[in-house]
């Protein structure tokens, strides 16, 4: 009979669902339709296969970081899960370079002590102290780099920012929180057009998931919009101007919002200049990083130009 | 058959949802509900809602969904806004090319929450 692993406590599961069965001995896991439609009963495999059919409707990204519903999961094997935010881990990492990318974003290159797993594109939570932790982004590529690079913009008053800003230096030991999100490229469907609009250090998982996108013999148009309010805001502008030099399916355009846009530069905010080079998003996939405010209408109006809910991947910050 | 077997099932809902939530946000009627809901979450919501309509396999009792509108029936929620919602789902089966007659079983379904969709 498979068991079920939560929590360093094994259930026997027997014919019941995970959600039924954890539930029976007073887990509390959230839920509403018990028939794998809302997806609120979210869990994760930390180990031993899931069926396929329990991650029926999953997007793409939470599939392949084994996520499952536990209302229509049946296993055939002990597995361990694991709700979806709680299993992330702590982290001893190096900080091996700290550089200003312009003057308000730092860009740190952090050396874990132990292999660390992540797709680029996904968050990790910088710890400041016990208590105080932020999340950033990752910049970096598995693949393509051995250090972590994550891009922090000076936020005023800001707890951790700050801290970051005035005391972190190259040698320092920081511990930070495994990888987590749902950000990121996934591989297959290589002609899909991708489109990426971000704002200020937005441009970190974004930055991320389009070196692994083309690293990976991605086809289709890759299109990225960075808005900043002027042209101080721009950041790894000579890395990406040469990306599209490399690459005749990757655009860059950086897009200013206020004052004059010099030679190279598109003038407005980045999400009106993204949609009016791109009117039809049908069958694309798009990935929303940055202000708040500029995700959240993005997300609307991507979605109305065609682009799937399913495949708009957005990170608020 | 069922209707939802009839309907097309899963692959129904799949063309369907994307169309059917693109005219609930684009409707003045309702589309304030939506204001606050978490954009990334919902292509599931919205997908247990056609499945229900369609007369798929589900376990929302009457209770669930008067739990689940209540916070909506608290800001408002009446009627009319009901009656947009059906609008949207029969445009959206229209566009979707389903006969007429299924289209109806649909609109039966969907309206026989009405009562507890609108906590009455
Ligand atoms: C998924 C995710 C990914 C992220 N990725 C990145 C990234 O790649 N790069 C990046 O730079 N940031 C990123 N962020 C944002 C980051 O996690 C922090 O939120 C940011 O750095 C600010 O943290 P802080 O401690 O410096 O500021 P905080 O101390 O948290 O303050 C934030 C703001 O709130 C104001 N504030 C604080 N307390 C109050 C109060 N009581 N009343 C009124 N105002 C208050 C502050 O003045 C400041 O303006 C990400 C966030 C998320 C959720
Ligand atoms: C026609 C009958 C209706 C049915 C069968 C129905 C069904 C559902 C279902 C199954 C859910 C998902 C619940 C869950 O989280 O598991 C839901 C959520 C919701 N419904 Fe309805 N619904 C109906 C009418 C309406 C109407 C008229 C409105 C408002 C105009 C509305 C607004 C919402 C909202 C805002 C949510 C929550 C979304 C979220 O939390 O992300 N529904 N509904
Ligand atoms: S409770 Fe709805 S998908 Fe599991």
């Amino acid at each position: 009979m498979p068991e079920v692993i939560y929590g360093g406590q094994s259930y026997e599961c027997g014919e019941q669902s995970v959600l039924d069965c954890l539930t029976a001995q007073g887990v509390h896991v959230p839920s509403s339709c018990r028939s794998g439609l809302c997806q609120t009963c979210m869990m994760r495999a930390v180990s031993g296969t899931v069926p396929e059919n329990a991650k029926a409707g999953l997007k793409d990204t939470l599939a392949a970081q084994n996520y499952f519903l536990s209302c229509i999961c049946h296993p055939l094997e002990d597995i361990e899960v694991a709700l979806p935010d709680a299993a992330m881990g702590k982290f001893q990492a190096q900080v091996t370079a700290v550089e200003n990318l312009n003057s308000d974003i730092l860009g740190i290159k952090l050396k874990p002590a132990q292999p660390f797993e992540y797709k680029a594109g996904q968050f990790i939570n910088f710890f400041k102290d016990q208590t105080n932790a932020r999340c950033y982004s990752l910049a970096s590529v598995p693949a393509l780099e051995e250090d972590l690079f994550i891009n922090v913009r000076k936020v005023p008053n800001g707890l951790v920012s700050r801290w970051i800003f005035d005391n972190l230096k190259a040698g320092d030991i920081v511990t930070i929180s495994g990888a987590a999100g749902d950000c990121f490229y996934v591989p297959g469907k290589p002609e899909q057009n991708i489109l990426l609009i971000g704002t200020g250090s937005g441009l970190a998982p974004l930055y991320g998931i389009i070196r692994d996108a083309l690293r990976n013999g991605h086809k289709g148009k890759i299109s990225l919009y960075h808005g900043s309010y002027n042209i101080e805001g721009f950041y790894l502008v000579k890395e990406l101007h040469k990306l599209a030099q490399a690459h005749s399916n990757f655009t860059y355009a950086p897009c200013v919002s206020e004052g004059e846009a010099p030679e190279g530069y598109a003038r407005g905010m980045v999400l009106d200049v993204a949609l009016n080079d791109n009117s039809d998003l049908s069958g694309w996939r798009v990935f929303l990083c940055g202000n708040p405010e500029m995700v959240k209408s993005a997300q609307q109006k991507t979605f109305f130009a065609g682009a799937s809910m399913r495949d708009i991947f957005a990170d608020p910050f | 058959m069922s209707l939802y077997t009839d309907i097309g099932g899963e692959a129904a809902v799949n063309a369907a949802v994307d169309i059917f939530y693109r005219k609930v946000l684009k409707d003045d009627r309702i589309k304030h509900f939506f204001d606050g809901v978490d954009m990334s979450k919902q292509s599931a919501k919205q997908k247990a809602f056609l499945s229900m309509a369609f007369g798929g396999p589900h376990n929302y009792t009457g209770e669930d969904m008067r739990k689940g509108h209540a916070h909506l029936v608290a800001k408002g929620l009446n009627d009319s806004h009901f009656d947009a919602v059906m609008d949207n789902l029969g445009a959206t089966l229209t566009e979707l090319n389903v006969p007429g007659h299924l289209i109806a079983q649909a609109a039966a379904i969907a309206e026989s929450t009405r009562k507890d969709v609108l906590g009455k």
